[in-house]
C-alpha cells in the first residue's frame, strides 16, 4: 500500500446524501475475477446521465471527491473502494461514512476524510466556483485546503497511522513474521497438510 | 478458568495477543473455491506476495460446475474456473478440478478427505464454512480480502466470537432428521439470534447423530447468523475420521486422540448465552417464507402475518407469502411443488442420499414434478453408485447428476425458473436463490423424497406408515 501523507489533485463536488454501495458500484460488476479495472463501474449509473459530474471535462483528473453525508451506506463490497481507486480517486470528504465502507477504506488505501457538513458546503461552493480546482487534503495535520479554505478532518488515529505508514492488513501482520514462525513451530506433528502425495 | 469448547480452540490458535488489537489467529486449514478466491490471488500478484502455507490450502470447483457432463459453458463461470486453475497453478496450490474424484462441494471434500480434524481452525472464503464444526472444529466464512490474508500469512486478525450453546435435549422421534432440528432452532433463535456468536450444539440429540448429521446441523449456523457452530468431538468423531487419507496415523493418530478428548466444554464454563430444544417435540419442519427463520412443524398451516406481534416480523411474512404465492391457513402438506432438489453442502451426502433413496424405492415421481439429485461430491457420487443408489433414483424418474452446488444457488444451469416452486435441501429459500423467480421450501432428504412422489409437501409417513421402519 502506497503512504499517504498528503495529496493534492482535482476536488470533485458531488452533491448527494446517502450514496450507498450500490450506486459506487453496481452488482453486475462484482462476477469479474480481477482486482483491478473497475473504475468503469464506478457511478455506472449515474454517468449515463450527462449532466453527472464526472461527464464534465473539468473534472477528468478528479482525485479527491467531496460528497454529502452517509456516504457509502448498504452492501459490504470491497469492490466499492477499488472502483474509487481506481478510477483515481484517493480521498473522499464526506460528513459521515458508512462503518463498513469506512473500514474497506482503511484497508484498501483510500482516505476516507470526515469533516463537517458546514466545511463541505464551503468546499463545494468554491469547487463549483472554481471547477477543475485542486484541493489539498494533508493527513499529517488533518485538514483540507481548498483556496481561502482550510477545513479540519477527523479520522481515528490507528487508521491515518497506517495510512501515514502506508501499511495494509497484510503488511501488519508481516511485521509479526517471527511471531507466526515461532507458533508454527509448536503446531504438534498430527496436523494434517494437503499436499499428501 | 473453565472453558467453552470454542474459547479453547480460539486460545490455542492466538499468535499474538496485545492491548488495542484484535487476536491474531493461526488458520490450520484455508480452503478455496472459484467464486471468491480470484481477486485475492490477483491482491498478493499486484502486491508480489506469496502463499505462505500452500499445503495448508486446498481448492476445489463447485459453484459454477455443471452438474450433466460436458464443459463449461456460460462464459462468466468458465473466466472463474479457469483462473482458479490458473491460480492455483502459479501458488502452487493443490486442485481437485472437475472430472476428479477428489472434486465436490469444499465442504463435502474436507470432511471426507479427513482433513477437517478436531480442534482445528478452518476457513473458506463462504459462509457455510460453519459445515466444519462439526468435528469440533472452529471454522467459519471470510470475505475475499481476509482469503488474501490468510493466503499471504496463514493468520487473521480478529476480535473474539461470543459463545452461545444450543442444549437439544432429549431424542428425537424417528423420521426427524439433523435438518429438522437445525430448522427448528433457527426458527426460535431466528435469522440474526447467532449474531456475533459461535454456537455450540449440545444434549443428547446432538451427541446421537451421526458426522454427517452433525455436519447438517453446523452447516446452517449462518442462517441463524452466527459466525460458526460447533460440536464436541467424540467416538463417532474418531470413528469417522480413522482411516481417511488426511487422517493422523500410527503414533500421531494416538497423540491426535489424546488430544481431542479434551476438546470439550469444561463444567462451570459460561456461555454468553444458552438455549434450549426439546428433541422429543420436533417433527419435520419445513420453510414457509423467504428466510431460514420462516419455519413451521410439517402438520402445520401456512401463518397468518396478523399473528405475528412483531411489526417487522408481520411485514416480513406479508412480502415472504406473496413472493412465495402462498395464502394464510393453507396445509403446509397442501403445498403442491414442480420441483425437488437434494444435494448441496447440507444435505449432499451419501447417508442423505440413501434416506432419500430408502423413500423414492419401488416408487414413482409424481407427474408434473421434476427431481434433481445431485451428490456433494464426486465421491458420494461413486459409492451412491456402487450401491446401486442411481438406479434407485433414475427407475423412480428422478435425474441423477455429477457433483457441485447446483441448484442450490444456481450460478450453474441448474435453477428454478420464474414462479416454479422447489422442496429442498438445500439451506437457502431467499428470494431468487434458486433461480429468479424461484420459490423455495427447505426440507430434510427425507421429506424432499416423499415430496417428490406425492408431489405436494409430504413426510415419508405420508405414503405408508411403516416407512420409517425402511429407511
Amino acid at each position: 500500500m502506497d503512504v499517504f501523507e498528503t495529496h493534492t489533485g482535482v476536488g470533485v463536488p458531488l452533491r448527494r446524501s446517502n450514496i450507498d454501495t450500490d450506486q459506487i458500484i453496481p452488482a453486475e460488476y462484482l462476477k469479474r475475477v480481477a482486482r483491478t479495472g473497475f473504475e468503469d463501474g464506478l457511478f455506472a449509473a449515474w454517468r449515463k446521465d450527462e449532466s453527472f459530474v464526472l461527464n464534465n471535462p473539468v473534472y477528468a483528473a478528479g482525485s479527491v471527491l467531496v460528497a454529502g453525508p452517509h456516504f457509502g451506506t448498504g452492501s459490504s463490497r470491497e469492490h466499492a473502494v477499488w472502483a474509487l481507486m481506481d478510477y483515481g480517486f484517493r480521498v473522499v470528504i464526506s460528513s459521515r461514512f458508512a462503518d463498513i465502507f469506512r473500514g474497506n477504506s482503511g484497508k484498501g488505501g483510500l482516505l476516507a476524510a470526515a469533516a463537517s457538513q458546514d466545511d463541505v458546503e464551503l468546499i463545494w461552493k468554491y469547487l463549483e466556483n472554481n471547477p477543475g480546482a485542486q484541493i489539498t487534503v494533508d493527513l499529517v495535520s488533518r485538514t483540507v485546503t481548498a483556496g481561502e479554505i482550510v477545513a479540519a478532518f477527523e479520522i481515528d488515529d490507528y487508521t491515518r497511522w497506517r495510512l501515514l505508514e502506508g501499511l495494509d492488513d497484510i503488511d501488519l501482520t508481516l511485521r509479526h513474521d517471527s511471531e507466526v514462525a515461532a507458533f508454527e513451530a509448536t503446531r504438534p506433528s498430527h496436523k494434517p497438510v494437503t499436499t499428501l502425495a | 478458568m473453565a472453558g467453552t469448547l470454542a474459547e479453547k480452540v480460539w486460545d490455542a490458535h492466538v499468535v499474538r495477543r496485545a492491548d488495542g488489537e484484535p487476536d491474531l489467529l493461526y488458520i490450520d486449514l484455508h480452503l478455496l473455491h472459484e467464486v471468491t478466491s480470484p481477486q485475492a490471488f490477483e491482491g498478493l500478484r499486484l502486491a508480489g506476495r506469496h502463499v505462505r502455507r500452500p499445503d495448508l490450502t486446498l481448492a476445489t470447483e463447485d459453484h459454477n460446475v455443471p452438474t450433466t457432463p460436458g464443459p463449461i459453458t456460460d462464459p462468466v463461470s468458465k473466466i472463474q474456473v479457469d483462473t482458479l486453475r490458473r491460480n492455483c497453478d502459479e501458488f502452487g496450490v493443490r486442485l481437485y478440478p472437475m472430472g476428479d474424484d477428489d472434486q465436490g462441494i469444499v465442504h463435502v471434500v474436507g470432511p471426507q478427505l479427513g482433513l477437517t480434524q478436531p480442534g482445528m481452525t478452518v476457513v473458506c472464503g463462504d459462509s457455510h464454512t460453519s459445515t466444519h464444526g462439526a468435528f469440533g472444529a472452529l471454522a467459519f466464512g471470510i470475505g475475499t480480502s481476509e482469503v488474501e490474508h490468510v493466503l499471504a500469512t496463514q493468520t487473521l486478525p480478529l476480535k473474539p466470537f461470543r459463545t452461545m450453546a444450543v442444549n437439544v435435549r432429549g431424542r428425537v422421534a424417528p423420521g426427524v432428521t439433523a435438518k429438522d432440528i437445525i430448522l427448528a432452532v433457527i426458527a426460535q433463535i431466528g435469522t440474526g439470534g447467532g449474531q456475533g456468536y459461535v454456537i455450540e450444539y449440545r444434549g443428547e440429540a446432538i451427541e446421537a447423530l451421526s458426522m454427517e448429521a452433525r455436519m447438517t446441523v453446523c452447516n446452517m449456523s449462518i442462517e441463524a447468523g452466527a459466525r460458526a457452530g460447533m460440536i464436541a468431538p467424540d467416538r463417532i468423531t474418531f470413528d469417522y475420521l480413522k482411516g481417511r487419507p488426511h487422517a493422523p496415523q500410527g503414533a500421531d493418530w494416538d497423540a491426535a486422540v489424546a488430544e481431542w478428548v479434551t476438546l470439550r466444554t469444561d463444567d462451570g464454563a459460561v456461555f454468553d448465552h444458552e438455549v434450549d430444544i426439546d428433541a422429543s417435540e420436533l417433527t419435520p419442519f419445513v420453510t414457509w417464507g423467504t428466510n431460514p427463520g420462516q419455519g413451521l412443524p410439517l402438520g402445520e398451516f401456512v401463518p397468518d402475518p396478523e399473528s405475528f406481534a412483531d411489526e417487522g416480523d408481520r411485514m416480513a411474512a406479508e412480502n415472504a407469502l406473496a413472493y412465495m404465492g402462498l395464502e394464510p391457513g393453507t396445509r403446509l402438506r397442501d403445498i403442491k411443488v414442480d420441483v425437488v432438489f437434494v444435494g448441496s453442502c447440507t444435505n449432499g451426502r451419501i447417508e442423505d442420499l440413501r434416506a432419500a433413496a430408502a423413500v423414492v424405492e419401488g416408487r414413482r415421481v409424481a407427474d408434473g414434478v421434476r427431481m434433481l439429485v445431485v451428490p456433494g461430491s464426486a465421491k458420494v457420487r461413486l459409492q451412491a453408485e456402487a450401491e446401486g443408489l442411481d438406479g434407485i433414483f433414475t427407475e423412480a424418474g428422478a435425474e441423477w447428476r455429477l457433483a457441485g452446488c447446483s441448484m442450490c444457488l444456481g450460478m450453474n444451469p441448474d435453477t428454478l425458473a420464474p414462479g416454479e416452486r422447489s422442496a429442498s435441501t438445500s439451506n437457502r429459500n431467499f428470494e431468487g436463490r434458486q433461480g429468479k423467480g424461484g420459490r423455495t421450501h427447505l426440507v430434510s432428504p427425507l421429506v424432499a423424497a416423499a415430496t417428490a412422489v406425492r408431489g405436494t409437501l409430504s413426510s415419508p409417513t405420508d405414503l405408508h406408515t411403516d416407512i420409517l421402519q425402511e429407511v
